[in-house]
């Protein structure tokens, strides 16, 4: 009883720091106190060099999914539903989900270890020294940048994937490229591109904010952003993984599946 | 004279540990106040407490007469842009270049005339002899050089009060008496006001207008640094003459 109230403390007190977090952030952009320098450099870190992440995990998956789908289908006769299948599960969750964790792993880890470092050899004490808020410095332009960026790296994901499908679909397996094409945009309409975007705005949130959180805390030294690093990139997926799910009901009931 | 700075009765503790039990100082404008005391007796503690940087237990600080305990990060903004703060390890911003680092807080603070930045910086690495090193980074400078430019980031924007954690530790001799000079000319020229934190005794001779002894968390010895010599307490001689008790570590051996 006395372990299960100590992890329900720790976790109301970590929830309370993220949530105040990222409302001081949003504060800050609301208030329009972005440093727009900052904010273009942590696009270019965000969105630019997650380019190769993005692609490959985006097109292996559609390949690999649409080879599956097949195989499956094939036996039914029933192969030009490969592409609508694909297409709308690229868009609905793997897209999503997928870039939200390679994101959480490429970007998260690497705002951890910056701003943990900086704490850990006062150099965040030295920004407080010199009247500059940490979170406005740091924080706000990394939200900013990833809110900006996820969604469009989710968009390029499922676009690499249904390009991929589409590839392994008509050109190695021989499905009729006018049905694969005509069923996909059958079955597939804005709301799914809808649901893609808010799962992408929604995980921007996720790893910038805990992300920041936990190099913001990081004591210890080296070893203290080590830890701080990798508890993002796990706080981070597991997060997105299970939200992904909550999410996913909610925005069913908005956008509903099947009714096309 | 008013004082500028009043601290009153500080408590503070660091996990378990006690670190300032009742500490008062005041420290008058444009005087310089040297505070001696052994290492991890909470000097840096007391320093970081006048900035905000830690909040006491209990106590409280005046600045301009204004008790800034009770502030919070945002309302502690325009006190901070009056007090300027060297770090013992320099704390620059290891993704800046010298310049950058320099130019960081009159960037920050408006200023947007580049000439007006370049000079400005010229001017406040060359009282730290580090003309010249603009483009380097932090990690390709050795551990002097860093708290030098950290001290050029300090002075560059002409803050009211400089507190000063160890400003000549691990420099060499020729480059402390200048650092010492250099704190010297401040309050002279610019009148601003100094804390210095400092081990060195020499440096606590040349710049002190008043020396105050940290001993136990608390204010052990106020006073000139004439008194200093005069001073006949064995606590404080043991300090002056960098004496050890056989109860010290090592001590005896």
């Amino acid at each position: 009883m006395l372990v299960f109230k100590g992890l329900a403390r720790a976790f109301l007190i970590y929830a309370g720091q993220v949530a105040l977090l990222s409302f001081e952030t949003w504060g800050t952009i609301l208030k329009g106190r972005v440093r727009l320098r900052l904010t273009l450099q942590q696009i270019a870190e965000i969105g630019y060099g997650s380019q190769l992440v993005v692609i490959v995990t985006g097109a292996f998956t559609g390949a690999v999914f649409t080879a599956q789908a097949y195989f499956q289908f094939a036996s039914l006769n029933m192969e030009t539903a490969v592409g609508p299948v694909v297409t709308l599960a690229m868009f609905r969750e793997l897209g999503p989900t997928l870039t939200g964790l390679m994101v959480a792993g490429r970007v998260g880890a690497a705002m951890s270890a910056t701003i943990g470092t900086m704490k850990v050899t006062q150099q965040i004490d030295a920004l407080r020294a010199l009247a500059v808020n940490p979170v406005d410095y740091l924080v706000v332009p990394r939200a900013v940048a990833m809110y900006l960026s996820m969604p469009l790296l989710v968009i390029e994901c499922v676009g690499c994937g249904v390009l991929a499908a589409y590839l392994v679909a008509v050109k190695v397996m021989n499905v009729e490229a006018a049905y694969f094409v005509a069923n996909m945009i059958k079955f597939t309409d804005a709301s799914d591109i809808a649901m893609s975007l808010i799962k992408g705005f929604f995980f921007a949130g996720i790893i910038v904010f805990i992300s920041c959180r936990e190099g913001l805390h990081a004591k210890d030294g080296a070893v203290g952003v080590g830890r701080a690093t990798t508890k993002s990139v796990v706080v981070c997926s597991l997060l997105i993984l299970i939200s992904n799910f909550f999410l996913t009901m909610f925005l069913n009931i908005l956008f509903p599946a099947g009714q096309r | 004279m008013d004082a500028l700075l009043s601290v009153r009765d500080l408590h503070t503790a660091i996990g378990s540990q006690q670190i300032l039990r009742g500490f008062s100082l005041d420290v008058a404008p444009g005087e310089t106040m040297v505070l001696l005391g052994r290492s991890g007796g909470g000097k840096s503690v007391f320093l970081r407490h006048l900035i905000g940087l830690m909040k006491p237990q209990k106590g409280e600080i005046f600045f301009e007469g204004r008790d800034i305990v009770p502030l919070g990060e945002r309302a502690l903004e325009p006190v901070r842009r009056k007090i300027g703060m060297l770090f013992q390890d320099g704390a620059l911003f290891d993704s800046l270049d010298v310049f950058d680092n320099v130019a960081f807080p009159l960037r920050e603070r408006g200023l947007r005339d580049e000439a007006e930045i370049r000079r400005k910086v010229a001017e406040s690495l060359a009282l730290v002899n580090m003309s010249g090193h603009d483009s380097k980074m932090p990690v390709n400078l050795s551990g002097g050089m860093r708290k030098r430019v950290a001290l050029a980031r300090a002075i560059v924007s002409v803050p009211q009060v400089i507190l000063y954690d160890e400003p000549t530790a691990g420099l060499d001799p020729i480059v402390s008496d200048s650092i010492n000079h250099l704190i010297r000319r401040l309050q002279r020229q610019l009148h601003v006001t100094s804390i210095v934190v400092t081990h060195d005794m020499a440096s606590c001779f040349h710049v002190a207008d008043r020396v105050a002894l940290l001993s136990n968390g608390s204010r052990y010895f106020l006073g000139t640094p004439a008194d200093l010599r005069a001073e006949t307490d064995p606590v404080v001689r043991d300090f002056v003459e960098g004496r050890s008790r056989p109860e010290d570590p090592g001590a005896g051996a």
